[in-house]
C-alpha cells in the first residue's frame, strides 16, 4: 500500500522525538557522571563529555561506607531471590500439576500479594523488626524482600512448569523414575530459562527497594538505593559524584534488562499473549 | 519499581525487543494446561501420601505468606488502634484507644485534602499513561523495523531505570541553576524560567513528579500494546480500511474491541501502581513545599515515622489500603472472568 511523503516521514520524526525523551535521563545521567566539573557548573550545557573524567566515580566510591552498601545490597538481594527461588519451585509445581482442593483460592492470594501495598505497610514491618530487635539487621531486609518477589516468581514458574509437556515427565515415569527423580531429572533442567529470568526480575526488584529499608535500617544496615537518595544531601551540588552514584547503581539493572530480553525468556510466551 | 518491581516482561512476538505484562505469563501457563491431556495418576497410585503431596509444596510459601504478609497487615490494623507515640515507643507501652486514631483522621481537612490529591494525582498519571502508551504501542506497530527496535530500545532504557536513580537523575534535570531544561525553556525564549525553582512551588513539583511517573510507566503500556496489536488478525484491518474505515474508526472498531480486556487490566494495574506510589513522591521534595505533595503513601511514612505517630501513620496506611482494596477488588472481578481456566 502506497502511503504519501507526509504519510510516512511523520511516524519516523515522532519516533525520533520519542527516543530521545526517553533516552535523555539516562542519557544526561551518564554524560554527566563523566564530565569535567568545569562542564557540569556551565551556562551553557556540555552536551558531550569529549575530555571525559573518572573522578566523580572515585569520589563516590570514596564515600564513606560505599563498600558495606553495596555488601549490604548484594547479601540481601541474593538472599532474598535464593530463598524465593526454593519456596516458590515447590509451590509452582505444585500449581501447576496438581489438582486438588484449594488451588484456586491459592492462586487468588498468589495473585493478591503480588500487589500488596508494602508501601504503606512499612510502620507495621518496623515494629515488627523492632520487636524482635532486628533493626538495622539485614535479616528483616532479606526476609520481606523475599516475600516481595515470592508471589511473582511463584506465578511465572507456574507457567514455565506448565509450558514443559507433561509426556516428557510420564514418560520418565513410565522408564521407572518417581515422581520427584521426574522432577529433577526432566523438568528441572528445562526450566533454566525460567529460573534465570525469574531470579533476574526478583533481583532488580530487591535492589531497587527503598520505602522499606527507609524506615527499618539506618547506619551500617543501609543499602544502596538509601544511601543514593541520601548521597544528594551528603554531597550537596557535586552533581558529577551524585550523577557518578546513580550510574553505578543503575548500569548492572541496565545491563541485567537487555540480557534479559535477549536471553532468558525464550519461548516462555509464544502465543502467551491473549487478546 | 516495587513498583516497579511488579513490572514484568516476557518477549513479544515478532520483534527482537521483548515484553509483556505478567497477566499474560499467567495466559501462558494456562493455554498450555488447557491443551495438555489429562493427566494419570503418579506412579504411587492415589495414596494418602500423593494425596498430602501439594499442600506439603504449597507449605513453604503459605507459612511464608502469612508471616510476611498476613502479619505486617494484620499488625498495621492493631497498631492504628493503639496510641503509639514516641514516648510509648521507648517505653514499650500498648495503650489502645479504640476508634480514636480513625475519627482524628476522618475529621482532619489535611487528610483530605491528602486524599483528593491523590486522587487527582492518580487520574493524571494514569490518563497520560494510558493514552501516550497506547499511542506509543500503535506507532510501534506502524514503523519500519530499525526504527522500532531504535524505540523499543529507548523505551527499555527508561523502563529499567531504578526508580531511585531516575529521581536523582530528574531533580538534576530540573535543578535551579544548572539543570538544562531551565536552560532550555531560556533558549527557547521563556526568560523567567532561566532561575526556576521547581521545586518551589506544589504545582512544578507536581509537574516534575508526573513528568517522571509517566517517563518510568510508559514502556509498560506501549510494549503490551504492541504486543496485543500483534495478536489482532491482519484480515480485520484490510476488511476495515475496504470499507473505508478511517485510522479513528479502526481503532474504535476494530483494535479496542479487540484489546478490551487488555485496556481494563492495564488502566486498573496503573490506578493501583500509581495510587501507592511513594518513592517517586518521596524522593523528588519529601511532600515539599510544605507538605503540599503529599500523597496518602507519603502522608502515612511522615505522619507516622516522622512525626512519630506511629499509631496515627498506621491509621492513615489502613485507610489507604482500604481504598487499594476496593480497587483491586475491581481489577480481580475483570481478572477472573477474563482466566475461566483457573
Amino acid at each position: 500500500m502506497r502511503r504519501s511523503l507526509f504519510g510516512r516521514t511523520w511516524p519516523n520524526v515522532i519516533a525520533v522525538v520519542l527516543i530521545v525523551f526517553f533516552v535523555f535521563p539516562v542519557y544526561w545521567m551518564i554524560a554527566t557522571a563523566f564530565k569535567q566539573d568545569r562542564d557540569i557548573i556551565s551556562k551553557t550545557p556540555v552536551f558531550i563529555p569529549f575530555d571525559a573524567t573518572f573522578d566523580h566515580f572515585g569520589t563516590a566510591v570514596d564515600a564513606p561506607d560505599f563498600w558495606t552498601y553495596v555488601t549490604n545490597s548484594v547479601t540481601v538481594t541474593v538472599g532474598a531471590v535464593v530463598i524465593s527461588l526454593v519456596i516458590a519451585t515447590l509451590a509452582a509445581f505444585a500449581v501447576a500439576r496438581m489438582k486438588f482442593r484449594g488451588r484456586k483460592a491459592f492462586v487468588l492470594v498468589i495473585m493478591m500479594a503480588q500487589m500488596a501495598p508494602w508501601e504503606v505497610m512499612t510502620i507495621a514491618v518496623y515494629m515488627i523488626s523492632r520487636d524482635n530487635d532486628m533493626l538495622n539487621s539485614l535479616l528483616p531486609l532479606t526476609l520481606f524482600y523475599m516475600m516481595m518477589v515470592l508471589p511473582f516468581t511463584i506465578w511465572t514458574l507456574r507457567g514455565f512448569i506448565a509450558a514443559v509437556p507433561k509426556e516428557l515427565e510420564e514418560s520418565a515415569m513410565v522408564d521407572g523414575c518417581t515422581r520427584t527423580q521426574a522432577f529433577v531429572k526432566v523438568i528441572f533442567p528445562l526450566l533454566a530459562p525460567g529460573l534465570m529470568s525469574t531470579s533476574l526480575f526478583g533481583f532488580i526488584t530487591a535492589w531497587n527497594e527503598f520505602p522499606l529499608v527507609l524506615i527499618v535500617n539506618k547506619e551500617q544496615g543501609k543499602t544502596l538505593p538509601l544511601w543514593l537518595s541520601s548521597f544528594k544531601t551528603a554531597f550537596g551540588n557535586d552533581w558529577g559524584a551524585t550523577m557518578a552514584a546513580s550510574t553505578m547503581f543503575a548500569i548492572p539493572v541496565l545491563i541485567l534488562f537487555v540480557f534479559l530480553q535477549r536471553k532468558a525468556v525464550g519461548g516462555l510466551t509464544d502465543g502467551a499473549v491473549k487478546g | 519499581m516495587a513498583v516497579h518491581s511488579e513490572r514484568v516482561q516476557a518477549p513479544s512476538p515478532g520483534s527482537g525487543v521483548a515484553v509483556v505484562a505478567e497477566i499474560d505469563t499467567s495466559a501462558a501457563g494456562g493455554g498450555a494446561e488447557g491443551t495438555a491431556p489429562k493427566r494419570t495418576r503418579s506412579a504411587g497410585g492415589p495414596g494418602i501420601g500423593s494425596r498430602l503431596a501439594p499442600y506439603l509444596l504449597l507449605l513453604p510459601a503459605t507459612v511464608a505468606t502469612l508471616a510476611l504478609l498476613g502479619w505486617p497487615l494484620l499488625k498495621t490494623v492493631l497498631l492504628s488502634f493503639q496510641n503509639l507515640n514516641r514516648r510509648q515507643l521507648v517505653m514499650h507501652l500498648t495503650e489502645w484507644t479504640g476508634f480514636d486514631n480513625y475519627k482524628e483522621q476522618l475529621t482532619d481537612p489535611d487528610f483530605w485534602a491528602v486524599t483528593g490529591r491523590t486522587v487527582a494525582f492518580t487520574l493524571i498519571n494514569v490518563v497520560l499513561i494510558m493514552i501516550g502508551g497506547t499511542l506509543i504501542g500503535l506507532l510501534l506497530n506502524h514503523l519500519g523495523k530499525k526504527m522500532r527496535l531504535a524505540l523499543s530500545i529507548a523505551l527499555l532504557m527508561a523502563w529499567a531505570m531504578p526508580v531511585v536513580a531516575a529521581t536523582t537523575v530528574y531533580t538534576w534535570l530540573f535543578d535551579q541553576q544548572w539543570g538544562v531544561v531551565n536552560w532550555l525553556l531560556d533558549q527557547l525564549g521563556w526568560h523567567s524560567m532561566a532561575d526556576y525553582n521547581w521545586m518551589s512551588d506544589e504545582y512544578s513539583t507536581f509537574f516534575v513528579v508526573i513528568l517522571l511517573v509517566v517517563w518510568m510507566s510508559i514502556p509498560f503500556v506501549a510494549f503490551n500494546m504492541y504486543a496485543g496489536l500483534t495478536t489482532v488478525p491482519k484480515e480485520l484491518y484490510e476488511a476495515a480500511r475496504m470499507d473505508g474505515a478511517g485510522s479513528l474508526k479502526i481503532f474504535s472498531s476494530v483494535i479496542f474491541p479487540n484489546l478490551k480486556p487488555f485496556f481494563l487490566a492495564t488502566t486498573f494495574l496503573e490506578v493501583i501502581w500509581v495510587f501507592k506510589s511513594f518513592t517517586q513522591v518521596y524522593a523528588i521534595n519529601g511532600g515539599g513545599p510544605e507538605n503540599l505533595t503529599r500523597t496518602l503513601p507519603v502522608h502515612a511514612f511522615l505522619e507516622g515515622s516522622g512525626s512519630q505517630h506511629y499509631g496515627v501513620g498506621a491509621a492513615i496506611a489502613v485507610l489507604t489500603i482500604l481504598m487499594l482494596g476496593a480497587l483491586m477488588a475491581y481489577y480481580f472481578r475483570i481478572m477472573i472472568k477474563q482466566e475461566d481456566e483457573l
